[in-house]
């Protein structure tokens, strides 16, 4: 297999308008005569699929929640990036490129980030288009605010809850189309096969998670969205039913995962508190605006924060790097947060979380503006640990919370299987090493709104479909071995429940694969998890049948397939000896503590395929060629 | 807040498919650390019941951190529980005291029929949502974003509709199981700016009579539903729902 980006030529800014000019076009007539598989319906999946059924094509969107509504994208806090330079200090398309591929150390495709950057202007509009009620100004305009990684304000919001209204924008385009018909919603469906005819994705096997019946559906096209992998931790800032398996199957069936180890710990969470907890609550990064983060300056001080005095308080992220501050990228604040507590200057019961302080903030602002900007987070925060943070520091850790890797994608986003387009989180396009905040949902909107609608009419327009439906046999033996594996592990009724297994599979991942990595951990981990699977399907207890509502064999499926995950991520740390971003490798650091990054070496992308059950999987590399950004050591002193 | 464990006695609402009647069946949930939100205090539950070879309490449930709209369950009586502004993810077991009997069942009302224990169909509200509650606009003709300025009070009186995570807890609230709260939310948030004037009185007509259609309740100005919404959503948006209906209706 060799990877083609199919990056068009020419000047950086000029390649999208001229790929989109090269690309064959989908006569309007003929638009109805394909049908199109979207699996996922967040901000990635519900935009492509309303859009796409906007251009007259036959859509089949899935979704594993009740509603399109629910999908993970509507917990996104904080905001959207876009290249709209409404504050007028000085930003640019060139620029929001520029922070993403330095943000990304330098891990990203250039041709891909930029368009990301071009388009970001037109998500914003279309937003507005559809109403949502981003913040304004007393003037009526637009509202803009800072995020990590930059120095201009570009992040649109809308208060906390910026995700939130951008999902029900699409979901409300998407219900439109619903309406009309040219979309069908099919509720609580989960993904258990993608089926390939001919080198071709044709199709997709879902399990009616009413009655557990399995569905055949056919298509021309199949579209994953089905978002990231964080849920490998066990313990992440994921809904509890966001997974890996879709793209796993995808895996299975030949499309390349890449870079599966680029996983992003978050470094404004609340804290872990008991070993029952289900998952961690994110504090959006926006409040690193006008929050101060800072640790005792002495090791083990247990005295209360309101009675520990200023100058014996270290303010780690200010002292270290005064340009950026509390304003750092994510991979560096959560590996100093770390490292602060690592040296036992750790604060809470569990020595594991720092402060983030809006003392100073309150008196300089006053209580009422801080209360406008992140009233809705303090008191999301004082209802999940009972205490005020006006009045004391909130606390918080690091946790997981979004996945760069994904399945590989072309400069189309579609996969190494000719068909399968894959768009969002679930695709490791655009935010190479580590993702800057803000950027999650520019990326997922841009995907559904403004890419997949042309690309796909390309690939559709060049393409010969042979006759295929939900008859053909290989939806019969796809859907065989959905229902082996399902009895297989009914059959086990062993002494450990999945949850069980799954927390324990997370612990490791996050103790060795996790904010900093190092070969002999890695490869203990290795032998753990596989043990660890081995014990899963002679060991777990799964109740009831495959024939009902059955959440707990659910769980069990996605568990079974977050030990194939979590081992890819693994193999692909222990190759990339390297540290870049969130891959923080102790071995490779500068003096400094920071990602030291080898460029002569890996300056490629990671794309693995499979090369069947207990192979090794095959890597291979896709060069990153850098024409327009000089390589650098990121900086953000 | 350090944590305290407390033992609490459940009834819980059983019922293994739609068509099959159910029952409430007793629990006992021991040793729950008042840290834990009561979704984890079912979790808890049910990792017992499962070791104990029984079937596990079916509950809807997603983000766990209060914006999804996926949980929810009436709780003593009250849907999401006791605590104000709160979805049932959010509530933690520091509200409860050692010893207490909690009730819990589905949302009750005829267009959410149950499709095990507490999880219920609430596909209704995406029909509602199919009957107008949208702008029309197709993705790539929209002006510059800032090219309609909106004042800020309009904008954020839209957010406060907007706020609405379509739990259903309303209808669940509300005597006649009227979807008047959830509607109205709508209606007003498109209705309040300028991009989604065009098409209000259309909007209102619409989703107005596919409420009826539905089966829910008309509104008797109980404010249940404003009562037990977890974003606080005012039963003034019911109001200028009304107004737009009127509107509609005489124009």
């Amino acid at each position: 297999m060799t990877l083609d980006a199919k990056i068009p030529g020419g000047p950086l800014a000029q390649k999208w308008d001229r790929h989109r000019f090269e690309l064959k076009l989908v006569n309007p007539a003929n638009k109805k005569k394909f049908d199109i598989i979207v699996v996922g319906t967040g901000l990635a999946g519900a935009s492509a699929a309303a859009t796409l059924a906007e251009l007259g094509y036959n859509v089949k969107n899935f979704c594993i929640q009740d509603s399109p509504r629910r999908a993970h994208s509507i917990a996104a806090q904080g905001g959207i990036n876009a290249a709209k330079n409404y504050s007028n200090d000085g930003d640019s398309v060139w620029r929001l490129f520029y922070d993403t591929v330095k943000g990304g150390d330098f891990r990203a495709r250039e041709a891909n980030v930029y368009r990301l950057a071009q388009l970001s202007c037109n998500i914003i509009d279309h937003c507005v288009a559809q109403g949502i009620p981003f913040a304004r100004d007393y003037g009526g305009l637009l509202d803009n605010r800072s995020f990590g990684g930059a120095q201009v304000s570009r992040t649109f919001y809308a208060r906390g809850q910026t995700g939130q209204q951008l999902l029900l924008g699409a979901y409300s385009s998407l219900m439109r189309q619903a309406a009309s018909g040219r979309v069908k919603i099919f509720p609580r469906r989960e993904l258990m096969d993608l089926v390939v005819i001919n080198g071709q994705a044709r199709g997709i096997v879902v399990r009616n998670l009413i009655n557990g019946q399995l569905e055949s559906h056919d298509a021309h096209a199949v579209v994953l969205a089905t978002g990231g992998y964080g849920n490998v931790f066990c313990l992440s800032t994921n809904a509890m039913s966001s997974n890996a398996s879709a793209i796993f199957r995808a895996y299975q069936k030949g499309a390349c995962l890449a870079n599966p180890c680029f996983t992003q710990i978050h470094p404004t969470c609340i804290p872990v508190h008991g070993t029952y907890q289900s998952k961690l609550t994110l504090m959006s990064e926006s409040l690193r605006n006008d929050g101060r983060v800072w640790v005792p300056k002495q090791p083990g001080d247990k005295r209360s924060a309101d009675s520990i005095p200023e100058e014996q308080r270290d303010y780690y992220l200010e002292k270290k790097y005064p340009s950026f501050g509390n304003l750092v990228p994510r991979d560096v604040a959560s590996r100093n947060a770390k490292e602060q507590c690592d040296l036992g200057k750790g604060v809470g019961e569990t020595g594991l979380a720092v402060y983030l302080d809006f003392t100073d903030a309150i008196k300089r602002d006053g209580r009422d503006v801080v209360s406008s900007k992140y009233g809705n987070l303090f008191d999301m925060y004082e209802k999940i640990t009972g205490d005020n943070p006006y009045e004391t520091p909130m606390m918080i850790y690091p946790a997981v919370h979004y996945t760069m890797g994904g399945l590989w994608v072309d400069y189309n986003l579609m996969s190494t299987i000719d068909g399968l387009f894959v768009l969002g989180e679930a695709n490791f396009s655009d935010h190479g090493a580590n993702r800057l905040g803000a950027s999650a949902l520019m990326q997922g909107l841009a995907d559904g709104y403004f890419i997949i609608p042309y690309t796909i009419g390309g690939y559709l327009a060049g393409t010969r479909f042979p006759a295929v439906d939900a008859g053909h046999e290989e939806f019969k033996n796809c859907e065989a071995s959905v229902h082996q594996k399902t009895a297989r592990l009914l059959k086990i009724k062993g002494k450990r429940t999945a949850s069980d297994f799954h927390r324990e599979l997370g612990l490791i991942m996050w103790d060795y694969c996790g904010m900093s990595r190092n070969e002999t951990g890695l490869s203990k981990a290795l032998g753990m998890i596989r043990k660890l699977k081995q014990e899963y399907w002679e060991n777990v207890n799964i109740p009831g049948t495959g024939d009902e509502f059955n959440q707990s064999l659910e769980r069990a499926g996605r568990v079974a397939d977050f030990f194939e995950f979590g081992e890819l991520m693994i193999v692909d740390a222990l190759h990339r000896k390297e540290s870049c971003g969130c891959h923080f490798n102790t071995a490779y650091q500068t003096e400094e503590n920071e990602a030291k990054r080898d460029d002569e070496n890996f300056a490629y992308v990671a794309a693995w395929e499979y090369a069947g059950s207990g192979s090794d999987p095959i890597l291979h590399k896709e060069p990153l060629i850098f024409e327009n950004v000089k390589l650098s050591q990121r900086s953000y002193k | 807040m350090s944590a305290k464990r407390i033992n609490l006695t459940l009834k819980v609402w059983r019922q293994s498919a739609g068509e099959i009647i159910g029952s409430l069946k007793t629990y006992s949930a021991s040793d729950i650390s008042t840290d834990m939100s009561f979704l984890e205090m079912l979790d808890v539950v049910n990792e017992n019941l499962i070791k104990n070879g029984e079937d596990p309490i079916a509950f809807d449930h997603d983000c766990r951190e209060g914006i999804c709209g996926m949980c929810g369950s009436v709780v003593n009586g009250r849907a999401h529980g006791h605590e104000s502004n709160t979805t049932l993810c959010q509530l933690h077991m520091r509200h409860f005291s050692d010893g207490d009997t909690i009730v819990i069942e589905p949302w009750r009302a005829k267009p959410f029929k149950v499709i095990k224990d507490l999880v219920v169909d609430r596909s209704a509200l995406d029909e509602l949502i199919q009957a107008g509650g949208f702008i029309s606009v197709n993705a790539g003709g929209a002006p510059d974003a800032n090219a309609i300025p909106i004042a800020r009070e309009t904008a954020e009186a839209a957010f406060n509709a907007a706020a609405c995570i379509g739990c259903g807890a309303c209808i669940a609230a509300c005597p006649n199981a009227s979807a008047m709260l959830f509607v109205g939310a709508k209606v007003s948030h498109l209705s309040l700016l300028p991009q989604g004037k065009p098409e209000a009185k259309k909007r209102a007509r619409q989703m107005v009579r596919k409420m009826k259609e539905l089966g829910f309740g008309n509104c008797s100005n109980e404010a249940e539903c404003e009562a037990e919404c977890p974003k606080g959503i005012s039963i003034r948006e019911i109001a200028r729902l009304n107004r737009e209906f009127i509107k509609a209706e005489f124009s």
